[in-house]
């Protein structure tokens, strides 16, 4: 399929209040570029699907607010005539239709010539392996294939903008990571711009190319997986993004001093703490370490084990470790920490 | 795995309850038997062994060809009006859910719960003097209408609020489909169920009106139920009943369709 319309998606001053005066989004400037898959993360009530209905063009900003695809202002223009494709958490499949039909439902309100019509119906379907189910009614379909036949039906119109709300949500953990690597798949071979949103940090990151980071109205952070993973610009997003462990204690000789031991640190101690992640922390020989810490518990989790630390920073870390060793509950063990994964935050 | 199984002994108080379930039941039916058979004698009195006759029934087909007609045609108007009327006070009911169209949804089935002779004397002190209209079959229409329409929206209603209307709504617009596409090729085939059961109820309930009818109706439009009353009062028992035997033939293929309309919905409903 083509990618020549693909547009760049930017909003202006957006926000949103409700009816009954609910602050659903607070005034938001936000570039997509034209191509690009931007993943809207963050925990219910934060914004993101709000801010997916603003770019749908099913809700408009308040006041002052402006959406524009490209250079086209389209803050008026509804939501059937803005040329995207939509998937529903839902899926919103029409029940009256078969698949096929329901395929073709975009093409055929856009009275697209037939024989063109069942050109590109047959070439959605395809994409996503769904051709043997061209005639089944939609009830006979199980919650994975309704959703391949909702993706089917959004891109067949060839829309200028793909978006997604929660579209694995429904669906069990085996069937979500079936599907996220064929959404993933799809992504990359249309080159399309979309906009999916997501509660759950796995789908985020292996899909997008970038994360905006939502909380309470606003966007708390914006930057690729690994941007958002390595270096979060505050609390809120180190501790929603994975396990994030905080080291209190006090600066001397360049060092950050805690009762197990001390890691390499010059400046003030922060106010959050340092921060660092589980996989960060590495099992040393005795007597080469940077500190020593008590196993609290130990969790068995096949490829890794995850520890519960004690080494009085005050807060427990929480440490993968891929040795493969028991640890007893009690154990005494030496750890080294590499500096350069230390994140300071001052909020 | 020896353990043979024997059929449980029916109690006593199976027996009691089937006793007299069957005596409600005859209870019921036998007069409506009895009336159609006395239909189709030369005379009531003697019975059926006097002699069975089609001549009552073709009495009735010929002089009181006009209220059938006029009534079929009356149900078949208020069905088109309830229709028009009904879906789209439904379909707003169900997108807006507010304290306003929660009265306008109680206020609808006032008329059923006001005596129909009620409502038909307030009709005609309001519109009783427009002479044309007061003579007129519309009037009766009217009546009708105001009668049956909650039955429309509460069957219609009840469809659109077991599916998810709003979404799928949206997922038509995001398709690109303006309102008509989307209330004639989604909206309107996806209640189907209920619009059937809304009809068949309509129709019926508007074949069968008597009450407010009576008030009603002139000597020049007197509809199916009114001629009965008329046949019963003024004819022989016979007549009467060969009349019963009419509308039964007309009322009860409608009534099996309703049940029908009306299991396909619970039907849909549990999916």
């Amino acid at each position: 399929m083509n990618n020549a319309d693909n547009v760049s998606i930017r909003l202006e001053r957006c926000a949103r209040t409700f009816e009954d005066g609910t602050r659903a989004l607070e005034a938001t400037d936000l570039t997509i570029q034209a191509g690009e898959t931007i993943v809207f993360l963050g925990p219910s009530g934060c914004g993101k699907t709000t801010t997916l209905r603003l770019v749908a063009g099913l809700d408009e900003p308040d006041v002052g607010g402006k959406v524009w695809f490209g250079d086209e202002d389209v803050t008026a223009i509804p939501i059937e005539r803005r040329n995207v494709g939509m998937v529903f958490q839902s899926y919103a499949l029409f029940p009256n239709m078969s698949v096929e039909e329901n395929v073709a439902y975009g093409l055929r309100v856009r009275k697209v010539p037939a024989d063109q019509r069942e050109l590109r119906v047959q070439e959605s379907l395809e994409m996503m392996h769904i051709t043997d189910l061209a005639n089944r009614r939609i009830d006979q379909l199980s919650g994975g294939q309704r959703q391949r036949v909702a993706l089917a039906r959004a891109i067949a119109p060839r829309p200028r903008v793909l978006l997604l709300d929660e579209p694995l949500t429904a669906l069990d953990a085996k069937l979500r990571e079936n599907l996220r690597v064929e959404i993933d798949r799809l992504l990359r071979s249309l080159g399309i711009t979309t906009v999916y949103v997501t509660h759950d940090q796995g789908e985020a990151m292996a899909l997008g190319d970038r994360i905006a980071v939502m909380d309470k109205g606003r966007i708390a952070q914006i930057g690729t997986p690994e941007e958002i993973y390595r270096a979060p610009a505050n609390a809120f997003v180190a501790d929603f993004i994975g396990t994030m462990n905080r080291l209190f204690g006090r600066v001397e000789n360049n060092s950050l001093v805690f009762p197990g031991g001390r890691v390499n640190w010059s400046g003030p101690p922060p106010a959050a703490g340092l921060m660092f992640r589980p996989e960060d922390l590495q099992l040393a020989a005795p007597g080469s370490g940077n500190f020593t810490a008590q196993v609290v518990s130990a969790f068995f989790l096949g490829d890794h084990v995850r520890l519960v630390l004690d080494a009085g920073a005050p807060d427990f870390f929480i440490a993968r470790v891929f040795e493969r060793r028991t640890f007893a509950k009690g154990e005494t063990l030496e750890f080294t920490l590499n500096p350069h994964t230390l994140v300071s935050l001052e909020k | 795995m020896q353990a043979s199984i024997k059929k449980p002994r029916r109690s006593p108080l199976f027996w009691a309850q089937l006793a007299f379930t069957l005596t409600v039941c005859a209870f019921l039916i036998v007069p409506v038997f009895m009336s159609m058979t006395a239909g189709v004698t030369l005379n009531y009195m003697t019975g059926v062994s006097g002699g069975l006759t089609t001549q009552w029934v073709e009495k009735v087909l010929t002089d009181y060809r006009g209220p059938i007609v006029l009534s079929l045609e009356l149900a078949i108007a208020c069905l088109l009006c309830t229709l028009l009327l009904g879906i789209p006070a439904a379909y707003v009911l169900a997108k807006r859910q507010n304290a306003f169209t929660r009265a306008i949804e109680e206020l609808l089935v006032m008329p059923v719960a006001v005596p129909g002779i009620a409502t038909a004397l307030a009709l005609i002190v309001t519109y009783g003097g427009l002479g044309g209209f007061r003579t007129s079959w519309l009037f009766i229409l009217v009546g009708h209408v105001l009668f049956t329409l909650p039955f429309m929206v509460r069957s219609v209603l009840a469809v659109m609020s077991s599916i998810d209307l709003k979404t799928l709504e949206e997922g038509a617009r995001s398709l690109g489909a303006n309102f008509t596409q989307r209330f004639f090729g989604i909206i309107l085939p996806n209640c189907r169920s209920g619009i059937i059961a809304g009809s068949l109820m309509v129709v019926t309930l508007s074949l069968g009106e008597f009450n407010m009818t009576l008030l009603l109706h002139t000597p020049l439009t007197q509809t199916l139920p009114v001629g009965l009353a008329d046949t019963y009062a003024s004819l022989r028992l016979e007549v009467g009943s060969a009349y019963t035997l009419v509308f039964f033939v007309i009322i009860v293929p409608l009534l099996i369709a309703m049940q029908w309309a009306s299991n396909a919905v619970s039907q849909r409903k549990r999916i």
